[in-house]
This record gives structure tokens, C-alpha cells and sequence, in this order.
């Protein structure tokens, strides 16, 4: 917005600045919004549409809906759809639910807080990868893991988390990548709380959980919406957890459309059918956002 | 209908005091205020009437019942705080029924209180629009409402004014007032404001540094101060207070001798009085006046007229700033040499504690 209104505000102030000056200086901001995001986009649509896999080089030419008929024919896109669903929804579920507790939690004050504060917002700074594989080889694994160790001391059998519960565990790592954001936006937000409105329900007779319910919760509406959607434009895109953990299986058990389309391109090397997935990836998320945004900015109207 | 009683009560946060040992009688139907520079633990104070801070020590009796250990809820008490704390996310009517809700009351009656409420504060035009769509003193009016509805023994009031434009506070003090006498109940308000104090209060309390200077009604305070801090704290423009020494008895007065060596001849206190004993003089401003054969002399530094009345700054001789209020008709000028003579009716003298001497026959009080 700043780049388009600018210029033109200064032409308002000085009349005599010439149009060609003008394009001039929004060529930059132009140029780079056009390498980034259009030529990119335009060359994910083009290849959409065009016979390119890398297997067979010989094979060209305008392929029509074929690469996206062979896609939504796919049971696996399917499942891949489903399976990104439900890693988002769970994922925002227990990020939302527990991120609150905790935030009302840590809104308290007790000994040591300021360090608790930083333990918990830790996560957040370790690369996906990283933690990723810190849960596989460290917590999840059946013979080296912490879990596993839990087990087999209280005379259980281990778990072997990815095999028998895969997306369970993606989703547990994401989540609790994930906790941290929601629990910092939330902590703030619980602090700008003002405190004469918490007495005043003391006086009114409100109970701690009444007062979460009504005091509490509606304040953090905003932020919680917030969360939301910051949340779900990242969740949308997960990869690196599932690229280290599980690689979308055992199956498609894990798969999710992300890594759907990296499997179809780098992996079949059918360049066409992934950059059709990348484009039914694309009209999603912008689905999901307008809906999002449009329901949070009238939140933040109120 | 309710009494609150304070039987030296402490406060301390670590070994840091804060309220030393308060001790204090509410009447019920009482207009009692609370008034002090901040600081001064007049807000702790009525937040420990009101079950929000613990009582370190003492005791707290409403009704003649010990109160320290049950919770800000079950005092029966309404509180109205200064930010008026109204809930955001509620309309005017839910943020009025909030307690009864909380309370369990049945919905028609519920209902019927808010409306009751709404009626006597004029609230029902905005009895659905949130806190944020009204104006300042809509929304005190509506913690008002908040405090009304659950029909308290105690209203307790935290500076509920200081947000308001002096205009708007002005009517306000009315509407409490009025409120005051309609409810016929025994309200407990802070301030710092001493107008406030003086306009709506059947009792004021004077604090400072947790400990209580002086209690009485507005005229007592303004006429017989005990002491140089409540002197100084009531009044506006504050009373002038001069460093003298008293000299001798002279049948029913004392002389006293300012530090210009100018001699006055005041109302004899009621205790011994030893000649050479360092006293202050205290002057109301009103007490002043310009006479040309008056004993101070000085030069008026500044004049400020507020229309009906004229405020002199005057520097007398010895350089000791004073302050004259005379008729807004008077035409006295800056930088023009003044004599002053004094009410000696009206002087106050206080010890070398700052303790006041009263007079032997005191000045009647219109109340």
C-alpha cells in the first residue's frame, strides 16, 4: 500500500513531478512483488497445464485438464486433503486450548516465572528439522526414546509412535512447535487485561472459573483469533516435520498436500501433476484466508 | 442499615507499612470520605474494606460482624473503581446483571433490578449498547448502576470522578449526592480532590502516610484543623502559614510577633501559653484584607482574577510569600506597595509539632 500511496501523495505536493519520474521510483517495489510472486505463480500455472515429467523428457506439449483430472482421480489427493485438515485442526485445537491454560497460568506470578516464561517460549526458536528429529530419535523412538523408556519401566510394552500412531506424532511435534506462538500472543494479551475489570468481577462474585469464562475469554477473543490464523497459513505448508519423521507414510497415512506436491515433483518427477497440486494448494489456502481474515477483521472492528 | 467499623487496622507489604493503625466509625447512612495526597494509603484502605487487599492486623466490622476473613463477594459491599472496570464485552444491561447472574438470581428479577436501576441513574436509553458506545460519564453512571443492582450495605467509591472533565465532574457531585439521599445508604468514597471531599462528604477523614490526621464534618476541618497538614490540605488556595513567636498575655489575647517584627494581637489558645515560644500563624486567604492602616505591609507581586473573586499574591516585607482573596471588583494592580489587616478571629496557631493551639472561644460552625 505505502509504496503505491506515497509516490502519489508527493505528486499532490509538488505538482510539476513528471508521470515518468513517478513510475520511475515505484519500478523497484513493482519489479521485485513481480520476480518474487507473479513469475513464480505464472510458471506454476503454465506448468499445470503441460505435459513435463521428467522421466520421460520426450513427452510435451499442452496437456489441457489432464494433469488435474489425474489429480482429483488420485485417491491419495484425497487423502492428502484429509490428512491436512485434520493436522491443522488438531494442531490449532491443542495449541489454542493449552496455550490459554498455560497463558493464564503464567499470568500468575511465582518464583522462577520469568525463567519458566523462557522455557516454554524455547521451542519456537528450534528449526523444524531439528525438533523434528529431536522427537523421533530422542522422545519417540521404541528403543533409544524417552517415551520408550517410560514404557518398558512401568512394565509396558514400547510404543513405536510413527508406525502405529504417525499422525499422532506429527501432530504432537507441530503442536508442540506451534504452543509457544499461541502461548506468547495469549500471555500478552492476558496482561493487558485490566485489573480493576478482574476485581470488579471479584466483588460481583465471580469464582476464579467464572471469571475465566467471562472476563478472561471474551478479552482474549481477539488474540485467539489471531492465533488462528497466523497459525493456519503456517500449518497449511508443514513439510520438514513430516519430511524427517515419517516421509508422508507408512502409506499416505501422513501425507499431507504439501508433501503431495513435493513427492509428485521431486520424487515421480512429474513436474505437471505437481504443479497441479501446487495450484489446488494455492485456490485452498487463499480460500481458507479470505474467510479468516474477513471474520477477523470484523472482530476487530467490535 | 449498615455500619462499618475499623478497629486499628494494619496493612503491610513485607515489613514495609503502609496503613499504621487505623481505627474509624462509620454511621450507617454516613457519606464518609476518605481524602489525602497519593500515597497516602487511602486507596489500600478502602480496598481492604472492600476484601481486595488482606488485612495485616486489626479488625474489620460490618455490622458489628468481623469481616476480615470472608471475601470481597460475601461483604455485601459494591465497589465502583476509578476505571470504572465496566466489562467490554457486555452490554450495559449484562454488565448491571453481572452479580445477579454470578448470584444465581432468577432472570425476571434480574431483570426488574436492572430496570429499576437503569430508571433512577436515566441509563435506559443504553441499556444495550456496549461501554465503549457511551460517553465518559455514561459509563459511570452505569459502574453506578453495577453497584445499585446488587443493593449493597457499603458503597465503596475509588476516585470514581478523576476521569471525568471538570464540567461533567461537577454534576456528578450533584448526582452522587443525590443518589446518596435517595438510597439512604452508607457510602465510603476516595479522593484526592478536596472539593469533592468538601461538597459531598457528611465525614471526612484526613490521611497521610497510613495514618488518620484528623476526622470531622467539611466545616470542621475547614474551621478548626488540628494540625498544619490538614490546615494546608483543605482549602483552596491554600492557608497562608507564617513562622511567628508568641510574646505576651493580654487579658483574653495573646501577642504574637511575625518575623518582620510585625506585632499582632490574636485570641488567646486555651492552653498555657509560654512567651518565645515558636509558633505558625495560619491565614486563611479570605481572612486577609487590604487596609490601609493594617499592620502587614508588603507589594502585590501578582493578581489573578477569577471573575468573582481577585486571589493577591502578595510578598510581605520580609520576603514571606502570601495569598489575599478579595472581591473580583477590586482594583488593586501588580507591583503596587499593599498593607494588609487580619481577621484575628479567623487565625490559626500550630506549635512547633504543627499541632494546633485552638482558641480559647472558638469560631461557631455553620453545621
Amino acid at each position: 500500500m505505502s509504496s503505491v500511496t506515497a509516490p502519489a501523495s508527493q505528486a499532490l505536493e509538488e505538482p510539476a513531478a513528471p508521470a515518468q519520474r513517478r513510475w520511475l521510483l515505484m519500478t523497484p517495489a513493482v519489479g521485485v512483488l513481480l520476480l518474487w510472486m507473479i513469475v513464480p505463480l505464472v510458471m506454476t500455472l503454465w506448468f499445470s497445464f503441460q505435459r513435463y515429467n521428467l522421466l520421460n523428457p520426450t513427452v510435451t506439449g499442452f496437456a489441457g485438464l489432464e494433469n488435474y483430472e489425474f489429480l482429483v482421480t488420485d485417491p491419495d489427493f484425497w487423502a492428502s486433503l484429509v490428512n491436512t485438515l485434520v493436522l491443522v485442526g488438531s494442531v490449532l485445537v491443542i495449541t489454542v486450548g493449552l496455550g490459554t491454560l498455560l497463558a493464564v497460568l503464567f499470568d500468575q506470578p511465582f518464583l522462577g516465572s520469568g525463567i519458566a516464561r523462557v522455557l516454554a517460549i524455547s521451542p519456537f526458536f528450534v528449526m523444524p528439522t531439528v525438533s523434528a528429529l529431536v522427537w523421533k530419535n530422542l522422545m519417540m523412538h521404541p528403543i533409544y526414546g524417552v517415551l520408550g523408556a517410560l514404557a518398558h519401566a512401568l512394565g509396558m510394552p514400547a510404543v513405536d509412535w510413527f508406525a502405529d500412531y504417525p499422525m499422532f506424532s506429527v501432530i504432537v511435534i507441530v503442536a508442540w512447535q506451534w504452543l509457544p506462538f499461541a502461548l506468547l500472543i495469549l500471555l500478552t494479551a492476558i496482561q493487558s487485561l485490566d485489573g480493576e475489570q478482574k476485581e470488579a468481577a471479584r466483588m460481583d462474585g465471580a469464582g476464579p472459573i467464572a471469571r475465566f469464562f467471562f472476563i478472561i475469554l471474551p478479552h482474549l477473543g481477539r488474540a485467539i483469533s489471531v492465533v488462528v490464523m497466523m497459525e493456519t497459513i503456517f500449518l497449511l505448508t508443514v513439510f520438514a516435520e513430516i519430511f524427517v519423521t515419517t516421509s508422508g507414510g507408512p502409506g499416505n497415512a501422513t501425507t499431507n498436500l504439501a508433501f503431495l506436491i513435493y513427492a509428485r515433483a521431486l520424487l515421480q518427477f512429474d513436474v505437471g501433476g505437481g504443479s497441479a497440486g501446487g495450484v489446488v494448494a494455492i485456490v485452498l489456502a487463499n480460500i481458507v484466508a479470505f474467510f479468516l481474515v474477513r471474520s477477523i477483521a470484523r472482530r476487530l472492528e467490535v | 442499615m449498615a455500619t462499618l467499623a475499623l478497629r486499628n487496622i494494619r496493612k503491610s507489604y513485607l515489613s514495609f507499612e503502609v496503613i499504621k493503625g487505623i481505627n474509624l466509625d462509620v454511621a450507617d447512612r454516613e457519606f464518609v470520605v476518605f481524602v489525602g495526597p497519593s500515597g497516602c494509603g487511602k486507596s489500600t484502605l478502602l480496598r481492604m474494606i472492600a476484601g481486595l487487599e488482606e488485612i495485616t492486623s486489626g479488625d474489620l466490622l460490618i455490622d458489628g460482624q468481623r469481616v476480615n476473613a470472608i471475601g470481597p463477594a460475601d461483604r455485601g459491599l459494591a465497589m465502583v473503581f476509578q476505571s470504572y472496570a465496566l466489562y467490554p464485552h457486555m452490554t450495559v444491561r449484562q454488565n448491571m446483571g453481572f452479580a445477579l447472574r454470578m448470584a444465581r438470581v432468577p432472570k425476571q428479577e434480574r431483570e426488574r433490578k436492572v430496570a429499576e436501576a437503569a430508571r433512577v441513574l436515566q441509563l435506559e436509553p443504553y441499556l444495550d449498547r456496549r461501554p465503549r458506545e457511551l460517553s465518559g460519564g455514561q459509563r459511570q453512571r452505569v459502574a453506578i448502576g453495577r453497584a445499585i443492582v446488587r443493593n449493597p450495605r457499603v458503597f465503596l467509591f475509588d476516585e470514581p470522578l478523576s476521569n471525568l472533565d471538570a464540567a461533567l465532574r461537577g454534576q456528578m457531585r450533584i448526582e452522587l449526592s443525590r443518589l446518596h439521599e435517595a438510597l439512604a445508604a452508607t457510602m465510603v468514597y476516595v479522593t484526592h480532590d478536596q472539593v469533592e471531599a468538601m461538597t459531598m462528604a457528611d465525614k471526612i477523614v484526613v490521611l497521610q502516610s497510613g495514618r488518620v490526621e484528623q476526622v470531622g464534618s467539611p466545616l470542621e476541618l475547614y474551621h478548626r484543623p488540628a494540625n498544619l497538614f490538614v490546615a494546608g490540605f483543605i482549602g483552596s488556595p491554600r492557608m497562608n502559614l507564617l513562622p511567628a513567636q508568641l510574646g505576651a498575655e493580654v487579658g483574653d489575647g495573646v501577642m504574637v510577633e511575625l518575623r518582620g517584627g510585625e506585632r499582632l494581637m490574636l485570641p488567646r489558645p486555651s492552653g498555657p501559653v509560654q512567651p518565645g515560644q515558636p509558633v505558625t500563624l495560619g491565614i486563611r486567604p479570605e481572612a486577609l484584607r487590604p487596609d490601609p492602616a493594617g499592620p502587614l505591609a508588603g507589594e502585590v507581586r501578582m493578581v489573578e482574577r477569577l471573575g468573582g473573586l481577585t486571589l493577591l499574591h502578595v510578598g510581605l516585607a520580609n520576603g514571606q510569600p502570601l495569598i489575599v482573596q478579595i472581591e473580583g471588583s477590586d482594583p488593586t494592580r501588580a507591583h503596587t506597595p499593599i498593607r494588609l489587616s487580619i481577621d484575628a478571629e479567623a487565625c490559626h496557631l500550630f506549635d512547633a509539632e504543627g499541632q494546633a493551639l485552638p482558641a480559647l472561644h472558638q469560631h461557631p460552625l455553620a453545621a
